[in-house]
């Protein structure tokens, strides 16, 4: 009996039109758990490096989390693996809602989908009975409103939809992958899914999942739910507070230019919150989670679209335009399926490109002059790839290089090809230097998360934090305690933080516990419902895998140097390992470099960041190391400068 | 007719239909609480409750699995309840074939809500905690359950009307001879 897990993955071959229920092996489970960990031992064994990620020969891997079905709240993320187009890189996207759950009462872990479609389809999954199906009547259609319409076609309104947009259709690397209230947005997994011609997935499921420890597991699970419901630190605080200042004079407006620090005020607070309450109809959760992070946004003249977190403001921000824009702009980009962090920040990107003259009116005919019109203008050429738009859609880094005339100074914001959150500081911060060099997400919010941002200035204060703060290991208490405002941790600790802040998200990218519930939500206040010493026993009790905290430590570091090798074995190295130049205004190479040097180390990585043999066969990857030394990445002596040695 | 009456408890669920966020936790229990051993299998379509819910329109209904009925209702009603349209079924609790809601998967029998008997209150309640379900006890005072001999007088009446007293004779005698 498979506890937690159903033991079969779904194979759909797009090219060959076949579909199989395929059993896994229990031991993989043990090693990665599940999620991310495993879709990147099935990406590293399937597909080779040099395999173009929109060619057939890309997978894309939709992953439920180790623990979704169980009773265990929150576990309700999906994860999206494969190689993205925007970096060449790997990529784990993930979606809340109820996809994930849903495909393992429908009795699978994963659908894993190869080739090419010769027309747009859909896939059809009720429990045994998968098919693929036409979906020519789907062209062009909303995420959201093609939902709908396979809910009515299949008389199924229990029904759980990924769909793509125009955007996917057209290969657009913003693309996302919209399910419901949630959608799987990074890195052009969207683009991925369109260029298999796979439109949506639509999955119904009414199979058992066996939990293994029945009575306990309940007993944990009854007592989370009040938990959950009363930790004001965890879901999304700002889902319910109306004063936007942290964001909108913090964070910098335009192509992640301008800080205007005094935008806010209660004139404008009052305005927005009288909007917010004409358009916002519904505060809506995902499944089995008693928070409500996402809200239903009605806005005239827009099909019904879902909101969280900082959309409900990047467009306003990066077109210097009041919160009406938002909502209206957000209503044709989740139907397109795009996503919301880096589109706005490649129109902004073309909008000072037009100003400084190397884009002109040949390239944008007919270009309006205020800046809204002007984004729905450039939106509507990038979601078709039409003209200029083509260019744009490969985002800022691509597009940059791809214009020329000087238009690579104004790709200012991205770290491996990514568009980085908005956000430009004072003085470097090494764990986020750290995490932004290093993290194989390369997107902040999906790094950071255990350890505070910046130190506590009132020691009462700190003291009081620290003493409530059980999800931390003992020695991070000690480096909090002791961290000063203006000040520097020691190396070691800045090392320590950036490792354990990604340890927690490839634990949650493993079992599917939202990041809301822990791997984000430890830094503000300390107090995530989910962490490394009560994880363990929760894995135990609904999944039979016995582990304590150091266990599910290796397999997070397990999992992470897998995704490392992915990265690896397609060529990434320590060259590309940087911030965005102007991150921070006061920088110290020196200081930065000897960091990164210390994080390589701590982490068994040679000099340029590849995981030493040692490294990977300790954590039983063994079959990394051999095809390192085969193609020459490492040599089978062992030969390469470690971090320490030339520390 | 007797003029005694007889106190009841009545176990009553009050769904407030704003404050549901769709999580389907009550689902989540509630298909816990009745598999066997306790809370060693979940499934949603197994659950005693679903919540019926239609998130372009805005409708989430949290809804208990009533009575079996052999026959769905000829024809519908829908409403129009602050600008958003329900349907009946939207409401109503039968395992009824006219939908899959409220029966076991495999077998296709209907389910029916026991209101978790021997817990303080229903499963489903004590997990929704945004409080779109919330529980009570009440005491009802019942009129004796005598039986009311002028309904049944009208009952059988309209049945001798409408089949002859031959027919409605012979069926009561038969039905004795079941007893």
């Amino acid at each position: 009996m498979r506890y937690a897990e159903t033991g079969f993955n779904l194979e759909v071959d797009l090219s060959q039109g076949s579909v199989k229920r395929v059993p896994t092996d229990p031991k993989l489970t043990e090693l990665h758990l599940g999620g991310q960990g495993t879709a990147a031992r099935i990406l590293w064994d399937r597909v080779p490096p040099e395999t173009d990620p929109l060619s057939p020969d890309n997978l894309l891997i939709f992953s439920t989390g180790l623990l979704h079905g169980t009773p265990v709240p929150g576990a309700n993320r999906t994860s999206v693996s494969t190689f993205s187009p925007l970096t060449g890189l790997y990529v784990n996207s993930l979606m809340g809602g109820w996809f994930g759950p849903e495909l393992k009462f429908a009795g699978y872990d994963k659908i894993i989908i190869s080739g090419e479609a010769p027309g747009l389809v859909y896939l059809y999954i009720n429990n045994d009975r998968v098919e693929i199906r036409d979906a020519s009547h789907l062209q062009g259609k909303g995420c959201q409103e093609t939902a709908t319409l396979l809910q009515k076609e299949l008389k199924e309104p229990k029904l759980q939809v990924a769909a793509i947009g125009l955007a996917g259709e057209n290969r657009v690397f913003q693309a996302t992958i919209e399910h419901a209230n949630s959608s799987a947005s990074r890195h052009g997994v969207g683009a991925v899914m369109g260029a298999k011609r796979l439109k949506a997935i639509a999955v119904r499921g009414t199979k058992d999942v066996y939990v293994a420890r029945a009575a306990e597991l309940w007993k944990t699970c009854r007592g989370k739910y009040q938990e959950i419901y009363d930790n004001k630190n965890c879901g999304d605080p700002m889902a319910h507070d109306h004063n936007e200042s942290f964001h909108v004079d913090n964070f910098a407006w335009g192509n992640a230019r301008t800080r205007r620090k005094d935008y806010w005020n209660k004139e404008r607070e009052e305005q927005w919150v009288g909007l917010w309450k004409e358009v916002r109809s519904r505060d809506s959760g995902c499944y089995n989670c008693p928070k409500d992070c996402h809200y239903t946004i009605s806005y005239p003249g827009r099909h019904t679209y879902f909101l969280k977190c900082f959309n409900k403001l990047t467009y306003s921000m990066a077109a210097f335009e009041e919160i009406d824009f938002n909502y209206n702009i957000l209503g044709l980009t989740s139907a397109y399926g795009m996503d919301g962090f880096s589109t706005p920040q490649v129109l902004a990107f073309a909008v000072e490109l037009y100003e400084a003259g190397i884009l002109t009116n040949e390239d944008l005919p007919d270009f309006p002059a205020d800046g809204a019109a002007r984004f729905f203008y450039l939106l509507d050429k990038v979601v078709r790839r039409e003209g200029i738009g083509d260019v744009l859609a490969d985002g800022v880094y691509r597009a940059a290089r791809r214009i020329g005339k000087g238009a690579e100074e104004y790709d200012h914001n991205t770290t491996k090809k990514v568009e980085q959150v908005p956000l430009k500081l004072g003085v470097v911060n090494y764990p986020f230097f750290l995490m932004y060099c290093t993290g194989e997400k390369m997107n902040i919010t999906q790094i950071e998360g255990s350890f505070p941002q910046a130190p506590i200035a009132d020691p009462e204060k700190r003291r009081k934090f620290v003493e409530n703060w059980s999800a931390a290991p003992e020695r991070f208490k000690k480096w909090l305690l002791e961290w000063e405002p203006r000040k520097h941790m020691p190396i070691e600790a800045s090392v320590n933080v950036c490792d354990w802040n990604e340890a927690m998200h490839y634990v949650d990218d493993a079992i599917g516990t939202c990041a809301w519930l822990s791997s984000f939500r430890g830094q503000f206040g300390g107090s995530p419902p989910y962490h490394l010493f009560n994880l363990p026993e929760i894995i135990a009790l609904a999944a039979g895998i016995e582990l304590d905290s150091d266990g599910l430590l290796e397999v997070s570091r397990r999992n992470r140097n897998l995704v490392r090798a992915l990265n690896i074995r397609r060529g990434l190295r320590r060259d590309v390992e940087k911030p965005p130049e102007d991150h921070w205004k006061i920088r110290d190479p020196e200081m930065e470099q000897k960091h990164l040097d210390a994080y390589y180390e701590f982490k068994g990585w040679t000099n340029d960041g590849v995981p030493t043999r040692e490294t990977l066969d300790r954590l039983k990857l063994e079959f990394v190391s051999e095809e390192f030394i085969r193609r020459g990445i490492l040599t089978a002596g062992g030969g390469e400068e470690t971090a320490a040695e030339r520390a | 007719m007797s003029d005694q009456s007889k106190k009841k408890i009545v176990r009553e669920i009050k769904v407030d239909l704003d404050k549901c966020i769709g999580c389907r936790a009550c689902e989540v229990a509630c298909s816990g609480f009745h598999a066997s051993p306790k809370y060693s299998s979940f499934n949603p379509s197994r659950s005693r409750i679903r919540v019926v819910q239609d998130l372009v329109n805005d409708v989430y209904v949290p809804l208990r699995a009533g009575e079996y009925t052999a026959a769905e209702c000829t024809g519908r009603q829908t409403f129009k309840i602050h600008g958003k349209q329900y349907s009946e079924c939207n409401f109503c609790p039968a395992s009824c074939p006219s939908r899959e809601l409220f029966k076991e998967p495999d077998s296709g029998l209907p389910l029916k809500c026991d209101m978790c008997a021997d817990e303080k209150m229903p499963m489903c309640v004590e997990v929704c905690r945004p409080g779109a379900l919330t529980y009570e006890e009440r005491e009802e005072e019942r009129a004796d359950e005598e039986p009311a001999l002028g309904e049944v007088e009208t009952g059988l009446k309209s049945l001798v009307h409408k089949y002859g007293a031959q027919k409605v004779m012979d069926t009561i005698a038969r039905l004795s001879q079941n007893d």
